[in-house]
């Protein structure tokens, strides 16, 4: 599997997704914003940091990007498709995962270990996670996640919920909200499943050398994904 | 060429004028001298910017020189270079600097705390190093006071807004307060980068004919006189100085990040130079005589936000995230296509001349067409023809009494007292967890961080970045500074500076290298401000050569002193800078097992002196600083340096604000476990549970390892086996002092709580 991670002027974890691909004995190309070619990847990765500064709102500009006319259509085409932070913050942009980012409660950014309890039983990213609570770093200011009713009502009937914050014993509590979140959604997935929106950055819970693996674990489930 | 008076230069000004530009009247004649005539209004705004204690270092660097600045790792010394330059081995160099933003911050802390971080990260890449970590040093009035926490907000908000769009994580600092920074608070920002040796981008021009850019952001009115006005003291007038303080876009300086490494590896730059204080005309002066060549500018190319911007505005203005670069001639293409790239301003605005027969270079500036400027780059910049004071110092008063305190007359602490003295200290702003802050700080970004999963005294940063790959090896760095100590003896407290930054580098298992410094201090024409300046940079530079870390460069901040509060607390700011070779010698300050044994390493002592507890709970403000001796100190980082190469600690934690009290509870909650010790009869159990003498670290012991430690520790260290580790709770002499939940409550939210 080959996989591509999209840099926009402003991204600054995309390195960090290359370097744990890399680590886990990956294919990764980096995809420049202006370029039109996605480079026979089969995986995209939208990485996190503060896309043409996030100046507007965040995502907002880079969902008009060039490079995202590709992005959507591989996408559209049942595509595996990947946002993490300021990703996902451009996936919601672009409504190809349902809801909207707003500012964390407490109106700071939040950079630090969270703890998260996978969901979806039949999605790509979680079906395989059978811990109850994986430590995942958050670096946010804007990813309380929140929908209206009925979307909530869609994304929990359709098992569309990824992942919810929880305590380390995988409780998901109101303690354990650490960005105000509706039901404490930290990730979602589309209704076709195939592209996925997260806060939290697994990346930087990947290489033993930094001591929590968690974030592999996660990322280790996109390898399991079935190419069409 | 003749310079007249003109709609351009305007009328030429008087000793008046130079007067309240900041020039004093010596000055300006010594100018008149200089050009061989009188300077119009465009030359004195240069003179006065570039020979501002901000960019010349007039007052200092007499005392500067003194310090040492010779290692065989050292690459560039200071001064030479943006930035401090060591060699880290495998063809590797670390850049490093320290830098203030104290003026700026005083008056609007969101910006003036972003810009300083901006504009330290520039230093470190206009060198072509990429930087991996940053640090600050942050000291605040009474946090009772609403102002103190709007600027606290403030400069954590911009500081935070900052870096992390930047995307160079912020691993560690310092927060301090006290009163004496009611009015000017203190912002110091560090960054630290990697090159490979052989690819530092220098800061010069030289090769006539060779083109001229201004790269980055649209300059405009932002920042003019910014230098000058950090080189005065905070008035009620200072609000009035507003168009002073720059803004930042952390956006652009990514951007331009990328695109400095990218031209800088084509190998086409001759030299570059970021612009921070006194902008276009620091740069082109400051590189033009390392060059020993002259540049002839024509300003109306330089990309301008706002119309109308007059010679003077454009040469000073301190607009944010641009860089000054000169490349070879004929590589134009090359510097458009990658500045093009990443869509930004890069705009050739001159070129390199010959200099003179005189050996000295030219500037000349122009303006619709019109000569507006023409002065000798030499004489502008320090180390040619900028001035050099001594100046008059004299101790103060205060000192004598400081020296007449006696513990005899501070009551020891009762029993049942203890309980309510480590309240005090676990949430007292000076102590308690600075989580409020640095969860506003991206500190992973880079995935590098090696302290997030395993707290320590310094933070240690692993070497890898896209240019250079991934190292074994790590930084491991920290600032540090106990300013109350500085002030009650300046010799004594710097050289604690160095020492406790040393040890917390050792105790997290790294080598001390260098040392970056920022000396903070109020207004260099009082002699009692001077002789705390004298002495502070004496205390450090016997340190630092008794430590073999000489001192790289940083900054020189005075007049941080207001008409209402005075001069604050004499701060020398010590960045450290360390290694760790070898990953497997990484050390952690949290308890691990339960029965494993807590040492004190180092000597317990009677000494009270300037501990937070005399100080916040006594109430007792003049006392002399702590106690301090070198040998000692030496003898226990070795000791530490020994044990950890042996593996036979499992915790390491040194011994600083709030003493040994305060060490413990630190590495019981890190670890989520608690202790339970005694006290020493011999001892003052105030002094002995929360004085801050020097040269002391807790570390725990597995019981097996017990006896390679005390038979080490035989040889010639001295120490206290306290007590074990326990499950949880703080018990002293059999008394449960604290339960964990209460201090971990008091330690975690304090700060948030004030906050809130």
């Amino acid at each position: 599997m080959k996989f591509g991670v999209v840099v926009f002027p402003g991204s600054n974890c995309d390195q960090d997704a290359v370097d744990t691909l890399e680590l886990m004995g990956q294919h990764v190309v980096k995809l420049w914003h202006k370029d039109h070619d996605l480079q026979g990847s089969d995986f995209i990765i939208l990485p996190g940091g503060f896309s043409y500064g996030d100046y507007l709102r965040t995502g907002a500009v880079a969902r008009f990007s060039p490079i995202m006319n590709e992005v959507i259509a591989h996408a559209n085409r049942g595509g595996y498709l990947l946002g993490i932070c300021n990703g996902f913050q451009i996936l919601a942009e672009a409504r190809l995962v349902p809801g909207v980012l707003l500012r964390n409660t407490n109106q700071q950014y939040i950079c630090k270990n969270v703890h998260l309890a996978p969901q979806s039983r039949d999605a790509l990213l979680t079906a395989g996670l059978d811990k109850p609570a994986y430590k995942i770093p958050i670096a946010h200011g804007e990813g309380r996640y929140f929908a209206d009713a009925d979307t909530l009502k869609r994304l929990n009937d359709n098992g569309q919920v990824l992942f919810r914050y929880c305590n380390e014993a995988g409780e998901i509590t109101d303690a354990a909200n650490c960005n105000g979140s509706v039901e404490n959604i930290a990730g979602v997935t589309n209704e076709t499943k195939n592209v996925f929106g997260m806060m939290p950055h697994p990346e930087r819970a990947a290489d033993p050398a930094l001591g929590n693996t968690d974030g592999r674990l996660i990322l280790e489930q996109a390898l399991k994904a079935v190419l069409v | 060429m003749e310079i007249t008076e003109s709609p351009n230069v305007g009328p030429l000004p008087t000793v008046e004028t130079a007067r309240k530009l900041g020039v004093l009247p010596e000055e300006f004649d010594r100018i008149g001298q200089i050009l061989g005539r009188q300077p119009n209004f465009t030359e004195l705004s240069i003179f006065s910017v570039m020979w501002s204690e901000h960019c010349s270092y007039k007052n200092s660097i007499v005392w500067l020189k003194t310090l040492p600045r010779d290692s065989d790792r050292m690459l560039a010394k200071a001064g030479e270079e943006n930035a401090g330059l060591v060699d880290i081995g495998d063809g590797l160099a670390c850049s490093f600097k320290i830098e203030s933003h104290n003026h700026p911050s005083a008056l609007e802390p969101y910006q003036g705390a972003a810009t300083g971080v901006g504009g330290i990260n520039r230093d470190i890449f206009t060198m072509g190093a990429r930087p991996i970590a940053q640090l600050n040093s942050l000291r605040f009035g009474d946090l009772n006071l609403p102002k103190t926490r709007r600027l606290l907000r403030g400069v954590v908000k911009g500081i935070g807004d900052y870096g992390n769009a930047f995307g160079i994580p912020t691993v560690g600092g310092e927060l301090y307060f006290d009163e004496s920074y009611n009015t000017n608070p203190l912002v110091n920002a560090f960054s630290a980068g990697i090159v490979e040796v052989g690819k530092v981008a220098k800061a010069t021009s030289y090769g006539v004919g060779n083109p001229v850019f201004i790269v980055g952001s649209a300059t405009g009115k932002d920042g003019i006189h910014g230098a000058t006005f950090a080189s005065e003291d905070i008035s009620d007038k200072s609000t009035e100085k507003l168009p002073a303080v720059q803004v930042g876009d952390p956006f652009m300086e990514k951007l331009l990040l990328e695109a400095t490494l990218e031209i800088i590896a084509t190998g086409y730059v001759i030299g570059i130079q970021d612009m921070g204080a006194a902008g276009i005309i620091c740069s082109t002066s400051e590189m033009s005589a390392k060059g020993e060549h002259g540049m002839i500018i024509d300003l109306d190319k330089v990309p301008m936000r706002q119309p109308n911007m007059q010679p003077f505005e454009i040469l000073l203005s301190e607009s944010q995230e641009r860089m000054l670069v000169v490349i070879e001639k004929g590589k134009e293409d090359v510097i458009n296509q990658i500045f093009d790239k990443w869509d930004l301003n890069c705009a050739q605005i001159g070129e390199v001349t010959a200099p003179g027969p005189d050996g000295v270079g030219r500037l000349h500036f122009y303006r619709h067409g019109e000569l507006v400027a023409d002065v000798p780059a030499h004489d502008l910049v320090l180390g040619g023809g900028a001035p050099q004071y001594h100046r008059e110092y004299r101790e103060p008063a205060y000192i004598k009494e400081f020296e007449q305190f006696d513990a005899d007359d501070v009551d020891d602490v009762e029993t049942d007292e203890i309980a309510d003295v480590a309240r005090h200290l676990l949430s007292h702003p000076n102590i308690c967890s600075r989580r409020w802050v640095y969860e506003q700080y991206d500190s992973m970004v880079g995935t590098a961080n090696r302290s997030t999963n395993a707290p320590s005294d310094a933070a240690v940063v692993r070497i890898k970045t896209p240019e250079v790959g991934l190292s074994n090896k790590s930084i491991v760095i920290t600032v540090d500074c106990n300013s109350r100590y500085v002030n009650a003896n300046p010799r004594r407290g710097a050289m604690i500076a160095v020492a406790e930054a040393a040890r917390n580098i050792v105790c997290s298992g790294g080598e001390p290298l260098a040392v970056t410094n920022n000396l903070n201090f109020g207004n260099p024409y009082v002699p009692e401000v001077y002789w705390q300046f004298v002495e502070a940079v004496q205390g450090m530079g016997e340190a630092c050569r008794r430590f073999s870390t000489p001192v790289t460069g940083g900054n020189v901040s005075f007049y941080n002193q207001s008409s209402d509060d005075g001069p604050v607390f004499p701060t020398p700011t010590i960045g450290m800078l360390g290694l760790m070779e070898d990953p497997s010698h990484q050390m952690t300050l949290n308890f691990k097992a339960e029965g494993d044994w807590i040492y004190l390493l180092g000597p317990p002592t009677d000494d009270i002196a300037s501990s937070e507890y005399l100080y916040s709970y006594r109430k007792v403000k003049a006392s002399p600083a702590p106690l301090f001796d070198f040998e000692t100190e030496w003898r226990v980082q070795e000791a530490i340096k020994t044990m950890i190469r042996h593996g036979w600690i499992k915790s390491a934690h040194d011994v600083s604000d709030g003493g040994l009290f305060v060490a413990l509870a630190e590495s019981a909650m890190a670890g989520n476990k608690g202790f339970q010790i005694d006290t020493v009869d011999r001892y003052r159990t105030d002094a002995f549970l929360f004085g801050e003498s020097q040269s002391r670290v807790v570390i725990t012991v597995s019981p097996d390892k017990l006896h390679e430690v005390e038979g080490y520790f035989n040889e010639g260290q001295t120490f206290v086996r306290l007590g074990v580790v326990t499950a949880a709770d703080f018990v002293i002499n059999d008394q449960t002092i604290l339960t964990s939940a209460e201090a971990k409550d008091l330690y975690d939210n304090s700060l948030g709580r004030i906050m809130a």
